[in-house]
């Protein structure tokens, strides 16, 4: 049975793909720039390689999908921290792609005792976290993203990797150093005893020996702390999120033409506390797909994501207090659900009957878990799990999940992979929502009708 | 689709749940019979009534259930019941607080993750709690209930071993730990890592010397732990009020015949215990234990409130109780097999049964049922045909004549 290779995308790639290439595999296609997911090897042209982000990894790994993976020791102590008895071998140490997560703060932690809200991009090693630290009243804010901008106002505490400025230059004091990490070849418990690994993973680690004796990179510390920040926003004042990433140019053009001015937005310095020329607003830049639950639990009043984000959170949280206050008719987008063309299956009753006569459990891979979940439920495929993934999904099909919701504009890269779409949930665009109690609040109203109000012009003048 | 039962859970068989009634029916007899009142708490807690300080060790809540509720939107996560103490001490902060001494027990499940799918991950405890009532004389009546009741369930030779939660922290302090270490090494002999105390002061000789007499008790009366104190007193006199707590308890289960082995190694239990802690054992297997947590209640809120309790594990007493001296009487069963045209009559029949004690059914085809009589219902003279386990067979012309046939003692 052919080996299979899962291969980072993002911080560790172009060190992976340069040791590979000492290692003369002969990689066709594994670099940077390109969004090809299944290179092929000169040297090992059985083995199938694929391409995955890195928090994929140890995910596929654990559940058998693949038998070798590279990915750094971070994302599987986050995977192992809530499930121990994954079928996850950590092989080897690479070498190379170290980091370190720390602990970090504005104030000085407070008498245990008191609410400590953590952010973090590794909610369960901040779960485990708090649990050693025997913080006795915690919660968890899963972030996508950003978590240096949540403290003070929406967190007391975040658990980041160092590097970038993101703590010091965010304001923030580290206050422990709670994980070293760095590349490793990990592998799957079952593939180690059942298939033959050892000329891959010879080849991988010896590529690699030779340098790391000469690189010895220590993890890098903190950068330097700068005491900024503490914003204790008055009461009436209203907290407005924007969204970073591939939204934010549409967005900017239309605060622009809705004639609100937002200084530093988008920001080259990282600053994710721009100021605003409405008086009585803050706003903060964090990530789309955090906003709605951040919107619910009260840490902002309005935030610019997208609906399809919210309909997301709705499916976990089905009484969330939080409400879509204005289309703003931007990124328009259609949740599909997606399946390959070699299914026999052309809506999902015909996939329904597909999975009743395969008799294997159906694998359903989303960025949106929440959705994909509510959508295996309400259509009756019944025995399923749910993937989560991070981003470029659709490569998943075939080999690697039987079924994606995904979101897709034209649906062209869908038919690029040779899949089809069999359903559309619904269309989505960017939207502005809002807190329920915050919108009815009377000392915001005012300040709320007249963001909503511009806003809504604007809209109404594009369209 | 055949589907497999979800990973470390346990069906019982209907012989099983027999078995499993009859457990909760002595436990709860015997409870009530010293003063106890039942309660039932929820299924689903808050993790934080968990993670409060002083409650569960942090490797027994890395293995809670915990998840967000479908308004979790705060983050604030809730679990299924990993312990049956706690909830109780949160319903009496909640509710009994005025109430002064509260005798209170349940039967309960809860839940602890294991990794292996052999072991439960489903347990059931049936557990006592006396609250308001500090001293020698509330411990000593939770370990006599204990026994009384393990007693009643027909276990012979039960081993009680004794240690002080007070005593085994105040040793810890002894040598010279970080307060981190020192909370990870009291959270590794909790966790049940019994040989780490012998390994720690095997490291700091002195203390070792004046300890490790201790750590290898396995006397039993009072002037043993008495003599063992004095000397250790001497070298530590910090020690002096747990020793003391621990003799008080110690000469007292030993004036009612129910001392057990002072075993200080055998800390294994949870964090919240202050004082004595207690585990009891039946063929080498552990069937329960409990212990004093003085700083539980203070901790939810409920005042300055002293208590103590024990749970007896149902999972292990099934396994060692001999089930018929627990199972309850066996009803007497009839079996009603009928013909089309007399469906009214057979159910008049079974109704009438019933409320003279019959467990009565029907016969739907299958495996027949072990029933001590059958009854044949025919559409025409005669109507009733009773058989009893010989194949006798006996006719009735009535229901009346049927209960009559039934109460002969003679008869079939």
């Amino acid at each position: 049975m052919a080996v299979k290779l899962a291969l980072p995308k993002g911080r560790l790639l172009r060190k992976t793909a340069a040791r590979l290439d000492r290692a003369g595999w002969g990689l066709d296609e594994y670099n940077s720039s390109i969004g090809y997911y299944r290179p092929k090897s000169e040297k090992f042209p059985e083995v199938l390689i694929r391409v995955f982000h890195e928090k994929d990894i140890p995910i596929q790994i654990a559940t058998g999908n693949y038998d070798l993976g590279i990915c750094c020791r971070d994302w599987v102590e986050e995977l192992l921290a809530k499930y121990p008895s994954s079928a996850i071998v950590k092989v080897s140490d690479l070498g190379y792609g170290q980091g370190s997560l720390y602990t970090a703060a504005v104030a000085p932690p407070r008498a245990n005792g008191a609410p400590v809200r953590i952010a973090s991009e590794y909610p369960n090693l901040a779960e485990a976290y708090a649990l050693r630290k025997r913080l006795s009243r915690f919660s968890v804010f899963p972030v996508w993203g950003a978590a240096e901008a949540y403290p003070p106002e929406n967190a007391e505490l975040v658990l980041l990797p160092a590097g970038e400025g993101n703590i010091g230059g965010a304001g923030l004091t580290p206050l422990e150093r709670v994980l070293d990490y760095s590349a490793c070849l990990i592998a799957n418990r079952a593939s180690r005893t059942a298939k033959d690994l050892d000329k891959i993973i010879t080849s991988l680690c010896t590529a690699v020996s030779s340098e790391k004796a000469a690189s010895g990179v220590e993890p890098s510390p903190p950068g330097e702390i700068r005491t900024t920040v503490s914003v204790k926003a008055s009461p009436g004042t209203v907290r407005l999120a924007l969204p970073d990433g591939h939204q934010q140019q549409q967005t900017v053009n239309l605060l622009n033409r809705a004639g609100i001015a937002v200084s530093d937005y988008p920001s080259a310095t990282g600053n994710r506390r721009p100021a605003i020329d409405i008086k009585g607003v803050t706003v903060k830049v964090i990530r789309p797909q955090d906003m709605p639950l951040q919107v619910a639990n009260g840490n902002f009043d309005l935030a610019v994501t997208g609906r399809d984000w919210l309909a997301d959170h709705s499916a976990q949280f089905p009484a969330s207090p939080v409400s879509e206050v204005l289309d703003l008719r931007l990124r328009r987008v259609r949740l599909v659900a997606v399946v390959s063309n070699e299914v026999p299956a052309d809506d999902v009753a015909g996939l329904r009957d597909y999975i009743a006569r395969r008799g294997e459990a159906l694998r359903v891979a989303s960025e949106y878990v929440n959705l994909a979940d509510k959508y295996a439920r309400d259509n009756h495929l019944g025995h399923y799990h749910v993937i989560p993934t991070w981003g470029a999904t659709e490569g998943f099909l075939p080999e690697d999940a039987d079924l994606l919701i995904e979101n897709t504009e034209t649906g062209r890269t869908i038919a690029r992979h040779n899949l089809k779409i069999i359903d559309t949930l619904f269309e989505s665009t960017a939207c502005l929502i809002g807190n329920n109690a915050a919108l009815s609040d009377a000392a915001k109203k005012k300040r709320i009708g007249l963001i909503v109000g511009k806003l809504k012009t604007a809209v109404e003048a594009g369209a | 689709m055949k589907v497999p039962r979800a990973k470390g859970m346990r069906d019982l068989s209907p012989e099983e749940m027999q078995v499993f009634r009859g457990v909760e029916a002595i436990c709860r007899r015997c409870f009530t019979g010293w003063g106890y009142r039942e309660v039932r708490t929820p299924t689903i807690e808050y993790l934080h009534l968990f993670t409060s300080a002083g409650t569960l060790t942090p490797g027994r809540l890395g293995k809670v259930y915990s998840f967000l509720d479908w308004d979790g939107w705060s983050g604030e996560r809730v679990v299924l019941r990993p312990d049956g103490t706690i909830p109780v001490a949160r319903y009496y902060a909640e509710s009994l607080r005025d109430e002064g001494v509260a005798r209170l027990f349940y039967a309960a499940n809860i839940f602890i993750f294991e990794e292996s799918p052999e072991r439960p991950r489903e347990r059931w405890q049936c557990g006592v709690e006396l609250i308001g009532a500090g001293a020698a004389l509330a411990d000593a009546e939770l370990v006599a209930l204990s026994l009384e009741t393990l007693r009643q369930l027909g276990l012979k030779d039960v081993e009680v071993r004794l240690s002080h939660a007070g005593l085994v922290r105040a040793l810890l302090e002894k040598l010279g730990l970080s307060p981190e270490e020192r909370h990870r090494t009291f959270d590794r002999i909790l966790d049940g890592d019994a040989d780490l105390l012998a390994e720690i002061t095997r490291d700091s000789p002195g203390l070792g010397r004046a300890i490790r007499p201790l750590l290898g008790t396995k006397g039993r009366s009072p002037a043993f732990l008495s003599r063992q104190g004095v000397e250790l007193a001497g070298e530590m006199p910090e020690l002096a009020p747990y020793l003391d707590d621990f003799l008080a308890t110690v000469t007292v289960l030993d004036e009612l015949n129910c001392a057990g082995k002072i075993d200080i190694a055998s800390g294994a239990g949870f964090e919240y215990y202050t004082g004595v802690i207690f585990h009891l054992y039946s063929a080498g297997e552990r069937v329960g234990g409990g212990g004093r947590y003085d700083a539980l209640i203070p901790a939810m809120g409920g005042g300055d409130v002293p208590a103590a309790g024990f749970a007896l594990d149902t999972d292990a007493l099934m396994n060692l109780v001999r089930p018929e001296a627990v199972a309850p009487m066996e009803e007497k069963s009839v079996l009603v097999r009928l013909k089309s045209g007399v469906i009214k009559d057979s159910f008049r029949l079974g109704a009438a049964l019933r409320e003279k004690g019959y467990s009565v059914a029907l016969d739907l085809g299958g495996k027949p049922l072990d029933a001590d009589r059958t009854i044949e219902v025919r559409d025409k003279a005669p109507v009733f045909v009773v058989i009893d386990k010989t194949k006798a067979r006996r006719e009735a012309p009535d229901i009346a004549g049927v209960l009559k046939l039934l109460e002969d003692k003679g008869g079939c």
